[in-house]
């Protein structure tokens, strides 16, 4: 269930330069929300910017009936977002999307984030570890200085692993490569070891396009399934214009579109056709 | 009858308020924000004989009080609709307005001949001014003998009322609008989205997949009025008016210009609840100045220019 709320800014914090969380009184979106769903924010009232902006629910507290968000200023919408003060009044459409499956067994769970797209999935890791579920969650940035949510994934007692550009801390590269290496080791994290058995499991992605088409490719070279968050510009939000197309594969080794904002943002890694 | 009711050719709206093709899906999108039955109208996305896929990504750009979108028409060809799309929206109190795309005139015949036979379907909206697609759309359009044409070939395989969507990207709207309604259109409707274009300075490239595409949004509002305002005073067909309609007052101008009913789209994007938001001003506004029936208002500035 979707709704449009008028939702009042509980408090907004810049978490690091230019990145900020932002917390909403929406009771009834976040008792709705579903990890991997976002909302579809208006950042001011006049015609200039015209359009709402799409922005993950990184996390909700149910009882309170908070919905927090976490972005990095981006352009003019976001910037003016950044400027909302407590007991400001924002526009909010939403949730919406389809949002993460969780896991149904116990297979090895990793979450793998580039840079701000660690919004959605703490939020997904936040409900796992409810389900006493832990995942291996690789966090990549261009610096150390430049991770978030690092500690706040620790406490949720999870595993962290970091890649950083520079090699200011973790693995000196991209995460997906973290990934790659991470995937090829031969061992199983639980139960027996057998060097002859491959490391499987199911990764859960979020990032730049760029970085999410690597990690669909190492996903799949490694035998691993999983599902990626897309990304695309959006109109109406809620699969009416027809304006956040993305390709999938249409069973006939050709491909056909979806709507990110309805039928996704998350699609199976084994679908999504890349440009 | 209420006050706010209007006739369309042969189509009773209960309001004068309606969708703008492509802005709002096939309705179900928009049924968790608002009751659908209390739109005049519902003009549904636009639909050609056969499905397209549409355009590449990018398709939508935003610029000053605007958007450019290239969307290309996707949609899943006139049989899918009549099967999935049409028995939805038959449960709704509610005309329903079916825009057709070809790119042919034989294209928008056979459109025509096949949803003539469909139950539910109220009129038709002919667009021959979409400027999305590679063949057709606009060329007809933009072309006064042509755009007879297409209106000749849909009145000759439809007793439903046919609507014709104008394009703003002509020399002269009024030209085009003579001539299709003497080729029998029951309607018209303007406009439908300027040709644009934007480009990205850091990677100079075009931004939209398409490279061009249609300006819609509160941007272009002054150049549909004025469309409006010039075919009321030579055509003397029903216009339904659009382009940048976002408040009661927005749609009020076009009506005052001369349009019998409007269409909200972009603004849809920005309040799923803005046609419903334009049902009730207009008819605060009604009961605010004391007018007993919209129809005192079409065309009004006209008495009040020199
Ligand atoms: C489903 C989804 C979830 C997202 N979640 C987050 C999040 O949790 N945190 C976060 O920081 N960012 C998130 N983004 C990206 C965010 O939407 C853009 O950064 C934002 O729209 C930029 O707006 P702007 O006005 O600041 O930038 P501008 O560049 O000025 O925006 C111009 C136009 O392009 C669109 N646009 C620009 N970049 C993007 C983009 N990456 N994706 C989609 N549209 C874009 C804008 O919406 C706007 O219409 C998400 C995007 C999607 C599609
Ligand atoms: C995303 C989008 C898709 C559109 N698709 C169609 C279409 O399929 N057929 C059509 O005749 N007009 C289409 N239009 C044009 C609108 O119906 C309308 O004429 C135009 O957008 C001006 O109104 P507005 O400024 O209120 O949006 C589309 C417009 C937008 C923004
Ligand atoms: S943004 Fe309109 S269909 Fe997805």
């Amino acid at each position: 269930m979707s709704l449009v709320v008028n939702a009042e800014v509980v408090e907004q914090n810049e978490v690091m330069q230019g990145h900020f969380r932002l917390a909403l009184n929406a009771p009834e979106v976040a008792a709705a929300a579903r990890p991997g769903q976002f909302l579809h924010v208006s950042c001011g009232n006049t015609y200039d910017p015209l359009l709402r902006r799409p922005i993950s629910i990184h996390t909700v507290d149910r009882q309170k009936g908070e919905v927090k968000l976490l972005y990095r200023v981006a352009g003019r919408g976001t910037a003016l977002l950044s400027r909302l003060k407590g007991g400001d009044l924002v526009d909010v459409l939403g949730p919406l999307g389809n949002g993460f499956t969780l896991p149904a067994g116990s297979e090895n769970v990793f979450a793998v984030a580039g840079g701000i797209g660690v919004a959605p999935l703490y939020f997904f890791l936040q409900e796992l570890s409810g389900l006493k579920h832990k995942a291996t969650v690789l966090l990549g940035a261009a610096a150390k200085e430049q991770l978030i949510c690092v500690d706040e994934i620790k406490a949720l007692g999870h595993t962290v692993l970091l890649a950083t550009d520079n090699g200011s801390t973790g693995h000196r590269g991209t995460v997906v490569e973290l990934f790659d290496l991470y995937a090829r080791l031969p061992v199983h994290s639980c139960g027996d070891y057998n060097p002859d058995e491959e490391m499987s499991g199911y990764v859960y992605g979020c990032g730049p396009a760029a970085m999410l088409k690597e990690l669909c490719a190492a996903v799949r070279e490694n035998g691993f399934s999983g599902e990626v968050s897309l990304e695309e510009r959006m109109g109406c939000g809620i699969g009416a214009c027809l304006s956040c197309a993305c390709k999938v594969k249409d069973g006939k080794g050709g491909f056909r579109h979806q709507r990110v904002c309805l039928d996704g943002p998350v699609f199976p890694v084994e679908e999504v056709v890349w440009a | 009858m209420s006050g706010l009711s209007v006739k369309v050719g042969g189509i009773t709206m209960k309001n004068p308020v309606t969708t703008a093709s492509g802005t709002f899906g096939f309705g179900p999108e928009y049924a968790p924000y608002i009751d659908l039955n209390r739109l005049g109208a519902i003009i549904v996305k636009g639909i050609t004989l056969e499905p397209r896929p549409g355009n590449p990504t990018p398709r939508l750009v935003e610029t000053p009080a605007g958007i450019l979108n290239s969307i290309g028409l996707q949609n899943p060809g006139v049989e899918k609709f009549i099967e999935e799309s049409l028995p939805y929206l038959s449960g709704f109190d509610l005309p329903v307005i079916v825009n057709i795309a070809g790119e042919t005139v034989e294209d928008y015949a056979g459109l025509a001949a096949m949803l003539e036979r469909a139950a539910g379907v109220a009129g038709l909206e002919v667009n021959i001014s979409c400027p999305n697609v590679k063949k057709g759309g606009m060329q007809f359009g933009s072309d006064p003998v042509m755009a007879a044409e297409v209106t000749r070939a849909v009145k000759a395989n439809t007793a439903k009322t046919v609507i014709v969507k104008l394009s703003p990207n002509v020399t002269s709207i009024v030209d085009v609008a003579e001539k299709v309604a003497e080729a029998g259109a029951d309607a018209l409707s303007m406009i439908n989205t300027l040709l644009g274009m934007a480009i990205d300075v850091k990677t100079r490239r075009p931004i939209l997949g398409n490279v061009m595409g249609g300006l819609s949004g509160p941007a272009v509002r002054p150049v549909a009025v004025r469309a409006v305002w010039q075919v009321y005073r030579e055509v003397k067909l029903p216009i339904i008016g659009m382009g940048g309609i976002m408040t009661p007052d927005d749609a009020l101008e076009f009506i005052l210009a001369g349009a019998t009913a409007v269409a909200v789209g972009t603004a849809n994007f920005v309040n799923p609840r803005a046609t419903v938001d334009i049902i009730d001003g207009i008819e605060n506004y009604l009961a605010a100045s004391g007018v007993q029936s919209i129809h005192e208002l079409v065309g009004a500035a006209h008495n009040n220019s020199i």
